[in-house]
């Protein structure tokens, strides 16, 4: 997704009362041949991702999950085996200094913490947030995006976006409020 | 089953199976929620509770104080009773907040539909009563401006944490709780930050929330991955919340003292703080939906499914009690025989039966659906079982230690007023911070409700 220049138009947005109506636009719009869409929407919305043609491979998160998990993990195991063995071996009771089975607690809280904030911190970054300024922001009734409307955008460097025509299918579409989006200052 | 039609059809039933009242639509939940944090005036009760709290949090801060300034000293712990107040309040604490992360995960997984309005103020609960547990490892160090060194850290002195040791177990577990407890609720506030930040009229609340929001837009394909994050974070709390007061009864149960060095401890404390957890929550849900005008969102159905989470896990509990009880007196170990002896006729033997009254008999009321339904008595209730919680912890710390293998070192244990201000304390912090939590954030998940009416909507079409 580019962000335009200043003043360039962003695309196009239109409104929706409810999710039915909202994935019956989308798969109207992408049978129509556009491609660069994004729906906005207060709470997900079950099989919208299917309705805009997002496939499971837009989805990184689940692998940056598995890195997180297996870096804390065999770090944390490596780590405590380096200090019991290497760094600070301490003889106690004659015991083995490789006893691993007392580093699998922390192994695991490691997985664990690792998996989490790769999770939370790859999905973050994935979407690219924080982003304070976005285009979207601009049009007064996209506040309720986050309350009670359902929003459709068609973006503007979609090859086949043009201003009037696709203002008048999102219409066709019944989109009520179509309103040109525009990166302002 | 000749009294399942009559059960489905009756009006009582139907009225308690709602997890929310009918007739709300989207704009109407985010309205009702949203305007608790933005529009409602301070009220005069949540200026007096406030201040009482805030009061109790200042007895807190005087206590650490006067600790820092004398030591350790000032409690009840002696030698043998090393442990006393500090560690009987740090397992009670973290217990309590097992709810919070089984309601938001673990419900969350079984996909049970009555989490969603109970979840926000349970991790929120979760958070603070692991800010409180801290606080007592930390200071029953004695010098806790030392406690760093229980991180390891490249020193200058070359000396690393003690990896075989299930109090540096305990220092990862609690820490990695508190991590991601911490960035599950945050996650999960991020969609209601933008709607806060979307509603609000004045300036710094826009500012505010818009900062935490991080530009937050609701983009489908934001929600895709924001929800294949939520869904793994909740896989990943599920065996957390199980592994953190597995290790922290690994504390008492790799020692070698009568009374603690059992295997059933690890599944006999998980459960435990689930049951208190579970205490905590309704002791939170039945003020806060009653101050609030909340009883739409958390019904009688939510009220009542807690009520059966701690009868369940309550004879989780009480299966434990008998089993530590039995396997003591079936070993013909002299000294877990001795114990059991102890805890029925010792000095502290009615602690031992103030705890089987309130863990074990009164939640035995629970069985009556008149008692799930009343919410006066599941609120008394959810009282009692928090005491017996702590109660349960104050037996299992206190009478092994006083009474293990040589009668030359017995000893005896009173607490301290020190002991009892820290330990009422922690209580202000926590009532403080649940308190500013109510007015600062949406107590009940916004997205999650919307979602709830989008639900019930279409079941109704």
């Amino acid at each position: 997704m580019k962000v335009p220049h200043a003043n360039e138009v962003y695309g196009l947005i239109g409104e929706f009362e409810t999710p039915k109506d909202l994935m019956a636009a989308a798969r109207k719009v992408r049978e129509a041949g556009y491609h660069h869409i994004d729906a906005y929407v207060p709470f997900p919305v079950e099989g919208l991702s299917q309705a805009l043609g997002l496939g499971r491979k837009h989805d990184l998160v689940p692998l940056l999950t598995l890195i997180g998990g297996l870096g804390g993990g065999l770090t944390g195991f490596f780590f405590q085996l380096w200090v019991s063995m290497s760094a600070y071996p301490m003889n106690i009771g004659g015991r083995p200094l490789n006893s691993w089975p007392a580093f699998i607690p922390v192994t695991f809280e490691l997985t664990v913490l690792g998996a989490s904030t790769f999770a939370v911190f790859g999905m973050l970054a994935l979407n690219k947030l924080p982003q304070p300024h976005h285009p979207l922001f601009n049009v007064a009734r996209f506040k309720h995006a986050s309350i009670d409307k359902f929003f459709l955008c068609i973006e503007a460097h979609d090859p086949k976006f043009h201003l009037e025509e696709t203002a008048r299918f999102l219409q066709s579409v019944n989109a009520q409020h179509v309103t040109e989006v525009r990166d302002e200052d | 089953m000749s009294t399942g039609d009559h059960t489905v059809n009756s009006p009582e039933i139907r009225r308690l199976a709602r997890v929310i009242e009918p007739g709300h639509s989207y704009a109407s939940v985010t309205d009702k929620i949203a305007s608790i944090v933005l529009t409602r005036p301070v009220s005069i009760g949540w200026l007096a509770g406030f201040s009482i709290a805030f009061t109790l949090m200042m007895v807190l801060m005087g206590s650490i104080a006067w600790l820092i300034i004398k030591g350790v000293g000032i409690w009840g712990i002696n030698i043998p009773i090393g442990w006393g107040f500090a560690i009987v309040n740090f397992v009670w604490w973290i217990g309590i907040g097992h709810a919070g992360t089984l309601i938001s995960a673990i419900l969350f997984l079984l996909n049970q539909k009555w989490r969603t309005s109970i979840n926000r103020f349970a991790e929120a609960m979760t958070l603070f009563a692991v800010a409180c547990a801290g606080i007592f490892p930390l200071i029953h160090t004695g010098r806790p401006w030392m406690a760093y060194y229980m991180f390891p850290y490249p020193s200058t002195m070359s000396i690393w944490p003690q990896f075989r040791s299930p109090l540096i177990w305990d220092v990862f577990a609690v820490s990695t709780y508190g991590t991601v407890s911490a960035l599950f609720w945050f996650v999960g506030l991020i969609p209601d930050l933008a709607t806060l930040r979307d509603r609000a009229t004045n300036k710094t609340a826009q500012v505010i929330y818009g900062m935490l929001a991080m530009g937050w837009r609701g983009s489908a394909r934001h929600w895709h991955r924001y929800q294949s994050a939520y869904l793994l974070l909740a896989g990943l709390a599920t065996p957390l919340v199980l592994s953190v007061h597995t290790v922290v009864s690994f504390d008492f149960s790799i020692a070698i003292v009568p009374g603690w060095h059992t295997t059933i401890f690890p599944p006999y404390f998980v459960a435990g703080a689930i049951y208190s957890g579970f205490a905590m929550v309704l002791t939170i849900a039945i003020p806060l939906r009653k101050a609030y005008d909340l009883e739409d969102f958390i019904t009688m159905r939510h009220l009542e499914n807690m009520a059966k989470v701690m009868l369940a896990t309550g004879l989780i509990v009480a299966y434990g009690y008998f089993f530590e009880f039995f396997m003591s007196l079936y070993s013909g170990n002299k000294f877990d025989v001795f114990l059991v002896q102890q805890r029925l006729h010792g000095p502290y033997s009615g602690y031992y039966f103030a705890l089987i009254l309130c863990n074990i008999l009164t939640p035995q009321l629970l069985w009556i659906q008149k008692v799930r339904t009343n919410v006066a008595a599941l609120f008394v209730m959810s009282l009692v079982i928090n005491l017996g919680m702590w109660l349960e912890r104050f037996v299992i710390v206190v009478i092994s230690l006083t009474r293990d293998f040589v009668p030359s070192a017995w000893g005896r244990y009173q607490p301290t007023f020190w002991d009892y201000s820290t330990f009422v304390g922690t209580i202000g912090l926590f009532v403080t911070l649940l308190f500013l939590f109510v007015r600062a954030l949406p107590a009940i998940s916004i997205a999650e409700m919307r979602e709830l009416v989008a639900h019930t909507s279409e079941e109704h079409e």
